[in-house]
């Protein structure tokens, strides 16, 4: 974007909560079913249903509030009414002017932290399938609706207008999908729609200007669109701007493959949702002990994951650049506890995060349901010179493939089992033997050499002798 | 001709073998043969499904068992009470046809008790009127009158027990379509406290308004059905949780030392036969022992605004979900927009559209402040008046309706008028609050008048008391013309 204009971008993220059942019956909350396969009277909104509130999904949303240091308060429910035929009832239930989550934030791993205004709890809409060649409303020749996802529980989080680039944005998205994920109250699968990203943009030429009309940009589904989506709808405001237009407050839907967002509707003709109070529903009033009950389950949070493996590389003498982006892999995708008791059993840091990051990573979800004594059994061989850093490998994809086991017996049955240091030191001795100028040249201080004669050491044991030893070896018969 | 056998007695006389179901329910279908056409009370007369639940009440007895309080005793439903498989329709070209795949709660808890669902009876559409003659399914006539209105909406249950058609009738009350029909019809009506009953499988009209009661011909056998269908229910959010009501136990407990209310501005607009009937079950009420007194309570001037700002508004939001998707009637036309649209202009009747109107306008942005708002403050006034009454009187007394029944086509064309029919009955639904109607003879006309018990909330109890001390002391009423009923 030019410089000579600033970005202000605030983000509405909807994302789906992990519950068994939906928000206000007990049909089974599931993807990918047959369409209206898991629909009652409720979810379809027959007459005379009434919604009940399911509790676990109220948990869910206090643990998402808990993770976004919100204020958790009474809140209440209101009707929202519009006509469109996926929302069964022609209106959805949702928090309105008393949501249960207020005034939280929510820190990039740059520290940078960003407003959350609110985070509330709604009914998902069914699915609208138009037939037809655009796949939109307009033009489609039939539609079919699917209801199983009407009902769904959702949280809407609504940050403050606090972001100034689209890499604030794109980081802000990756950070709050991995609180939901940790917070257990999402899978946040941008690509199945159960996390949904609208994105306020506006422009200004200072940060003294007030912010400018912005729109809303619609139908962003990976963190990618969502930075190509700012950046074009950024200058198309500077181009409006600059050349004597002004920018329309309108809802524009992301074209993804064309590259370029268009105007859905303008203000002007937005709905009139005529928002009142549920007179089915209660008001939702948590008590503090219900709060602190769930506050009590939240396991950690992704920048508390984060600082607790910097601070262990920090024991280790510091961190690289290279050794943080491992750390952000291994928080990232959940497999942080496997490092820490790797460490905690006495396994160095560096080789723990490394191995984490780089191998367990290629197989993250198996990673995440193996056994750690197993995992830190087999880095606590590599440690030791038992096994080499190919073995070891080999030994981590045969636990991937058991789905666990022993590292050592796995080892021993792929006939990896570590040379006895007498037969270690014999066939260091036969490699210098068949190599004396070699050898006095190496005593003679060239130190090069030592990579000659692990090479021959490693060749006549094809490859199961342990680099480290041969190295020992070589040096303790230099003197 | 001898009056009909009370529920009561019958549910007593089939629990101990000494009645079949199956003849209770077959010397009924009868009655609804003979009258049925110049009553026009029911939608629907399910005599099939009725009789395979009166042989199963009759088997369970066979067997040793009992069937429940209500054994054997026809109950005829309000035709906005959700029935598996059976066609429910809200008296609404809009859901003719429609079979809900469940039954509401009051519906499952009645075969339970072991009562038998004679059909389903006729209603203004979608609750929204006071006479039935806003349904699409033609006008029910009252049995003391067939050119007068029964009132409504719940027109259809309570003609069906003033002509002898059931013993018993469930009906809504969202502004005294429970009551006001009573009055008119010469049963008892009752409207229970708001979360009382569960309103799960009620189609709703006005959620936070709503509420299920009892029609019967006596003030015991409204208790009975009360008792039956009342407790707290899962399925109901703002169901009362609290355990089932039993008020059958306190009707011979007289009303000694009681306060009783003559609410005074429900007098103001009453005719001079009806308040005349108020003042004598006034003075039976003293003689029976209680202290009797005048109160104002002036917010429950406000009701009737703020009830026509508050039921449209909850309305229009209710019946939004009948746009020709997923069930009932579908116009075709081009497209989906269309499609809601004249599915909705025909499906609909007049007074709905009305109120969907006005309800739609009530909360649009600019407005609701100034309407919606407002009347939920109004109606905050209206608890707070009544609530400084109860801390002098146990109960409250007035006219059900202003008049007795009115003549078929005399309001139907002038909806402020018409309105006004519930002018006396909407201050409780607005509070919340219980209230039943009494019948306390004619009026001038001959035709019955009702008289109103209004208490605090969960004071259900103290109501059926002093209901029971003025049923008693009631003037005779001549029986309906239409009723050819008597004893099975």
């Amino acid at each position: 974007m030019r410089s000579d204009w600033l970005l202000v971008i605030g983000l509405e993220v909807h994302c789906e909560l992990k519950t068994t059942t939906k928000l206000f019956c007990g049909c089974p909350n599931m993807f990918g079913d047959e369409p209206n396969t898991n629909v009652c009277p409720n979810c379809l909104g027959l007459p005379g249903s009434l919604p009940v509130l399911n509790q676990r999904a109220v948990e869910l949303a206090m643990a998402i509030g808990t993770a976004l240091h919100c204020d958790i308060r009474a809140s209440t429910f209101h009707r929202k009414n519009y006509f469109y035929p996926d929302q069964a009832k022609d209106y959805q239930i949702s928090q309105y002017d008393e949501p249960l989550n207020v005034d939280g934030y929510l820190d990039l791993p740059d520290g940078f932290r960003v407003g959350i205004e609110r985070a509330h709890m709604e009914e998902d809409t069914g699915k609208t399938t138009h037939a037809g060649a655009s796949g939109r409303i307009h033009g489609a020749d039939y539609s079919l609706v699917d209801y199983n996802r009407s009902g769904v529980p959702l949280v809407e989080i609504v940050s403050e207008p606090d972001m100034r680039t689209p890499d604030q944005a794109r980081a802000y998205v990756t950070e709050l999908r991995a609180i939901l994920v940790a917070s257990g109250a999402s899978d946040g699968k941008m690509e199945e729609g159960s996390m949904r990203v609208d994105a306020n943009v506006s422009v200004r030429r200072s940060v003294d200007d007030p912010f400018g009309t912005r729109c809303e940009i619609k139908n962003l589904n990976s963190v990618r669109s969502l930075g190509r989506a700012i950046e074009y709808e950024a200058e198309r405001q500077i181009a409006l701007i600059e050349s004597g237009e002004r920018v329309v407050q309108q809802t524009r839907h992301w074209d993804e493959s064309a590259g370029r967002t268009q105007a859905l509707r303008s203000k002007e003709d937005a709905y009139d949702y005529r928002y009142f109070l549920e007179p089915d529903l209660v008001p939702l009033v948590p008590d503090a002990e219900w709060i602190r009950a769930v506050a009590d389950t939240l396991g950690m949070m992704p920048a508390e994951r984060r600082s607790r493996l910097v601070s262990l590389l920090d024991d280790a003498g510091g961190a690289t650049e290279a050794q943080l982006l491992q750390v952000a892999t291994v928080v990232d995708l959940g497999l942080d506890d496997l490092v820490v008791e790797a460490v905690a059993a006495g396994v160095g840091t560096g080789l723990a995060l490394a191995r984490t990051a780089n191998e367990a990573a290629t197989d993250a979800e198996a990673a995440r349901h193996l056994d750690p004594k197993s995992y830190v059994a087999l880095l606590t061989l590599e440690m030791q010179g038992s096994l080499s850093a190919t073995q070891a490998k080999a030994v981590l994809a045969e636990l991937f493939a058991r789905g666990g086991g022993d590292p050592a017996t796995i080892a021993r049955d792929k006939g990896f089992e570590a040379m006895s240091e007498d037969s270690l030191a014999e066939t260091v001795a036969d490699a210098i033997a068949a190599h004396p100028d070699e050898w006095s040249r190496f005593c003679g201080g060239d130190d090069k050499l030592a990579g000659f004669f692990t090479g021959l050491v490693m060749k006549a044991t094809r490859g199961q002798a342990n680099g480290k030893a041969v190295a020992a070896e070589l040096r303790r018969l230099r003197g | 001709m001898t009056a009909p056998r009370p529920a009561l007695e019958t549910a007593a006389m089939v629990r101990a073998g000494e009645l079949s179901a199956v003849d209770v329910l077959e010397h009924h279908l009868a009655v609804i043969e003979a009258g049925e056409e110049a009553v026009h009370a029911f939608n629907l007369v399910t005599a099939d499904q009725a009789r395979a639940q009166a042989r199963a009440v009759d088997a369970t007895v066979a067997a040793g068992g009992d069937p429940g309080p209500l054994a054997g005793v026809p109950v005829a439903l309000k035709d906005n009470l959700c029935t598996r498989g059976i066609p429910t329709t809200c008296s609404s070209r809009i859901l003719e046809g429609w079979e809900p795949p469940y039954d509401a709660t009051v519906v499952t808890r009645l075969a339970a008790a072991g009562a038998v669902a004679i059909g389903k009876t006729n209603m203004d559409e979608f609750a929204m009127g006071s006479s039935t003659e806003t349904s699409a399914f033609g006008t029910t006539r009252n049995p003391h009158d067939t050119d007068r209105v029964p009132g409504g909406s719940s027109g259809g249950s309570a003609a069906a027990v003033a002509a002898g058609f059931a013993p018993l009738a469930l009906g809504s009350d969202t502004g005294g379509s429970i009551r006001q029909p009573a009055a008119l019809c010469g049963v008892v009506g009752m409207k229970p406290t708001y979360g009382t009953v569960s309103r799960y499988g009620l189609v709703a009209f006005a959620s936070s308004l709503d509420q299920i009661g009892p029609f019967a011909g006596s003030v015991a056998d409204a208790a009975l059905l009360f008792d039956a269908i009342g407790g707290h229910d899962p399925l109901d959010s703002t169901s009362l949780n609290r355990p089932t009501p039993r008020v059958l136990t306190v009707l011979d407990d007289g009303v000694d030392g009681m306060t009783v209310g003559i609410l005074t501005e429900l007098l103001d607009g009453a005719a001079p036969d009806v308040a005349a009937r108020v003042h004598q079950a006034a003075e039976a009420l003293a003689a029976a022992g209680a202290r009797v007194e005048e109160v104002s309570v002036p917010e429950v001037t406000l009701g009737l605004s703020a009830y026509y700002l508050i039921a449209p508004g909850e309305a229009s939001s209710n019946l939004a979900r009948y746009d020709g998707v997923r069930y009932g009637l579908r116009v075709d036309a081009e497209d989906t927009v269309a499609m809601n649209t004249a599915t909705r202009s025909q499906g609909f009747g007049a007074e709905v559209k009305r109120r969907i109107m006005l309800g739609t306008y009530v909360l649009s942005a600019g407005y609701m402040d100034a309407y919606y708002n407002q009347a939920l403050r109004v109606r905050t006034r209206i608890i707070e008046g009544f609530d400084t009454a109860y801390s002098r009187c146990d109960v409250l007394l007035g006219p059900t309706t202003p008049t007795t029944a009115f003549a078929i086509g005399a309001k139907v064309d002038d909806p402020l008028t018409m309105y006004l029919s519930d002018v006396c009955t909407i201050p409780s639904n607005l509070a919340g609050h219980p209230a039943i109607s009494v019948p306390y003879g004619p009026g001038e006309d001959g035709l019955p008048v009702g008289v109103q018990l209004l208490g605090p909330a969960l004071s259900e109890g103290t109501l059926f008391q002093v209901a029971a001390v003025v049923e008693g002391a009631a003037p005779p009423l001549a029986a309906p013309r239409v009723t050819t009923g008597g004893p099975a």
